[in-house]
């Protein structure tokens, strides 16, 4: 005897009625028969057999109103061959009518520990080092063709990347080095490219996919996020993606609201996702170096206003810089300033300044938005007991708006003054060139915030 | 609107051996059987959230399995039990995925729309319309970087061919001849709009023209039509020569999900497919006409696939959930 069951025909429905009976006692079923129909408050609906058998009863009479789900409706015989029994039912696995989030039964202590990948490498300079100078576009490069030549499954992908030498030519000869199979022009077609690299990645290469500015991954940004950043997890650990997406970010010069966004926050937002945003070139040699051979998927935010900035690097054959860490750029006893890329210039030019007023800062480089290396900001905030954040982006739900977030709620006792925010302000990046200049955090306003928060 | 099969069903009898149509009876019915289970569970409320069958369309997943060699990969959107089932990925991991429990094939981090094999070659499962088409392709590419000789199998359907990236990735297969075969289930309404008020060219092998790709209608209710036309543009894009499009006409009898009432079409025709161009009554016809097998030699195999079956769905409510631990693995390597 197998029991058929009011079903549920939604995630929601609780209760139906029974329209319409469209068997009767006696008659004989086979799987996939209409047996009969079900009224909920949205619509009619078909119920069909699972079971073969005979109906031996019919428990529920037609026109019934408010049936609840997982109610008894019929009873099947079997016949000859057991019908297989309904599988039984687990009260504990019913829908629940009121689905009220339940508190996740878990060690909510230290969430950010969980999900940061363990630091590689080691950032010191060795003493004695050589240093020399390289632009901070020849730095991506040398990255990218170290990487090629020591593993085959790194390839680089994008527009302008190979026969025209790069748009900003920091792919300056790849494709004579490593060939159009390694080194490949993509149509514009943002969306499917990015794709196409995410597939590729999951298939065991290892891509750099290269957007010619940011602001055009937004055609693809659900490739980066719902296929790289989230597939691990919904694969319960089988589909890995290690990939680098990578390409200038922000405000270049007088390109308008479409072409300089800065999309820090974007990506932070997302598990899944490592995002780095490099200042100088060892950071950006090192960095890449490391997102690379990062089993991840990695956003890796280049500043377009400093492509050919120079720079001094280590010149060691193997230079790289551990993801996930932090820098102090000047040490500092009054003031802490967190921030990150272009911006980390400007903090330090303000910071010149400010010293000869008196005013000691602390420049924190992120470098890594992407597990955020908070403990280094803490670190310095309980010793300076101020902090200001600047960023390129917008402040609404910013980098700087996460810092001071988790500044208050774990080292709230050791400040001093209201952390401050610089950042872009609330509107479209305009074309105009006072007016773009008046958007842009620079060194004025960063000294402002400074002031403000030592009450100077 | 039901479309008339285009070609006559029983036509390619002669072209399958014995064993050939037993096994392709014995997998759509076990596609069809599991199935049904998981719409009876999803009714006790032991499957959650969006549930798509795939009742209806076995002919093109089992078809087209027959027409590759081993490792060669798979990837497909969300209505996608069919073709886990037809690679060969368990029924008991299958269904324990879907109750959302630890022994399915994510774990229970995926469910329904998002489970995976690498044994099987079996890349999802994608919740996103046409997002897996760019996939695919990706792992076309791989293949040809690797020169193995490995074709990357894309499955979309009729709603994701509206979709911009399908065409942007039809475009970098075509011009790199990358070894992928597109396959378009066109079950004729992607959700429920049908194709006619959603695709001003309705004949969607014919999409893939702009891009130099050839286009093959085939009688997706019919195995053995499916698994000569899946041959043919296997061979063609292992041989080096760039993508098919190949179009299966097919029909799904559930709803879009299993919340959909499906009142978008007529009773009448759903009933005449179901009546005249059934996948799995067409190879039991043939397999009967030709002798290979009788009513109580097919009534044994019913027998077999009912018990897996049943065995899944037992396995899949007694395997326990993830354990809160899994909440916060898998996010990183």
């Amino acid at each position: 005897m197998t029991q058929i069951l009011m079903p549920a025909l939604s995630p929601t429905m609780e209760e139906g009625n029974l329209a319409r009976w469209l068997v009767k006692v006696g008659d004989k079923i086979e799987p996939g028969q209409v047996i009969a129909e079900i009224e909920t408050d949205k619509a009619t609906m078909e119920v069909e057999a699972v079971d073969e058998g005979t109906v031996t009863e019919l428990l529920v009479e037609e026109g019934a109103q408010g049936v609840k789900v997982n109610t008894p409706i019929a009873v099947l015989g079997g016949e000859g061959e057991a019908a297989a029994p309904a599988p039984k039912q687990d009260a504990k696995h019913a829908p629940r009518p009121d689905m009220k989030e339940e508190p996740v039964k878990t060690a909510r202590a230290e969430p950010s520990k969980l999900t940061t990948p363990t630091p590689q490498g080691d950032t010191e300079i060795p003493a004695g080092t050589q240093m020399i100078k390289i632009t901070l576009r020849d730095a991506l490069r040398d990255a990218m063709a170290e990487e090629m030549r020591r593993d085959d499954r790194v390839f680089l992908m994008g527009e302008e990347v190979a026969e025209y030498q790069g748009a900003y030519k920091v792919s300056r000869e790849l494709l004579q080095e490593f060939g159009p199979m390694r080194v490949v022009d993509t149509p514009i077609t943002e969306h499917g490219f990015a794709g196409l690299g995410v597939g590729a990645a999951m298939a065991g290469l290892k891509p750099i996919v290269e957007f010619m500015t940011w602001n055009f991954a937004m055609q693809a940004i659900d490739q980066i996020i719902n296929s790289a950043a989230k597939t691990l997890y919904m694969s319960g650990g089988q589909i890995k993606s290690s990939i680098v997406f990578r390409g200038p970010n922000g405000a270049a010069s007088r390109v308008a609201a479409q072409h300089s966004q800065d999309y820090s926050s974007w990506y932070s937002h997302v598990p899944g996702l490592i995002v780095i945003a490099p200042y100088d070139a060892a950071d950006a040699k090192g960095l890449l170096k490391a997102a690379i051979r990062n089993p991840n998927p990695v956003v890796f935010l280049e500043h377009e206003m400093l492509y050919g900035v120079e720079y001094e690097i280590p010149d060691v054959p193997d230079w790289i810089v551990p993801i996930g860490k932090a820098k102090v750029r000047r040490v500092g006893a009054d003031v802490t300033i967190s921030t990150h890329s272009r911006m980390v210039g400007l903090a330090l030019k303000a910071a010149e300044q400010l010293a000869e007023e008196g005013i000691d800062v602390e420049v924190i480089d992120l470098r890594t938005l992407r597990p955020l290396d908070m403990a280094t900001v803490i670190e310095s905030v309980k010793k300076t007991n101020r902090l200001v954040t600047v960023e390129e982006g917008w402040g609404q739900s910013g980098v700087g708006a996460e810092v001071c977030a988790r500044v208050m709620s774990e080292a709230f006792d050791y400040l001093d003054a209201p952390p401050t925010r610089v950042h872009q302000v609330d509107a479209p990046l305009a074309y105009a060139a006072n007016l773009e200049a008046l958007a842009l955090p620079n060194v004025e306003k960063i000294i402002a915030a400074v002031k403000a928060v030592t009450y100077r | 609107m039901a479309n008339a099969a285009p070609k006559p069903n029983g036509k390619h009898a002669a072209e399958a051996s014995k064993d050939e149509l037993l096994h392709y009876y014995r997998d759509m019915l076990l596609i069809r059987r599991f199935e049904e289970r998981a719409g009876q569970l999803y009714g006790m409320g032991l499957i959650g959230g969006f549930c798509h069958l795939y009742i209806g369309q076995e002919a093109v997943v089992v078809g087209m399995q027959a027409a590759l060699k081993d490792g060669d990969q798979v990837i497909t959107a969300y209505r996608d039990h069919g073709h886990m089932l037809a690679a060969g990925m368990t029924a008991n991991g299958v269904m324990a995925e879907l109750t959302g429990r630890r022994d399915g094939y994510s774990k229970g981090k995926g469910g329904s729309m998002h489970m995976f094999s690498m044994e099987k070659a079996f890349y999802g499962g994608h919740g996103i319309v046409g997002a897996q088409v760019s996939l695919g392709t990706g792992i076309a590419f791989a293949n040809r970087y690797r020169q193995d000789g490995k074709v990357c199998l894309t499955y979309f359907g009729d709603g994701a061919a509206n979709q911009g990236q399908v065409y942007e990735s039809f475009n970098m297969a075509s011009l790199w001849k990358l070894p992928v075969v597109f396959v378009v289930e066109n079950n004729q309404y992607a959700m429920g709009t049908s194709i006619q008020r959603s695709s001003s060219e309705t004949h969607l092998h014919k999409r893939g023209v702009s891009f130099n790709i050839p286009g093959e209608e085939v009688d997706g209710m019919d195995v053995v039509a499916v698994r000569e036309a899946g041959k043919r543009a296997v061979e063609n894009a292992r041989a080096g020569n760039g993508p098919t499009l190949l179009e299966m006409k097919t029909y799904r009898y559930r709803g879009h999900s299993m919340s959909d009432p499906a009142k978008y079409r007529t009773k009448e025709e759903v009933d005449e497919q179901k009546t005249k161009r059934d996948p799995i009554e067409l190879v039991k016809k043939m397999l009967i006409d030709a002798r290979h097998a009788d009513e109580a030699a097919l009534k044994e195999i019913d027998r077999d696939i009912r018990t897996v079956v049943t065995e899944s769905a037992e396995f899949a409510q007694q395997s326990p959930e993830p354990d809160a631990s899994e909440l916060m693995t898998d996010i990183y390597l």
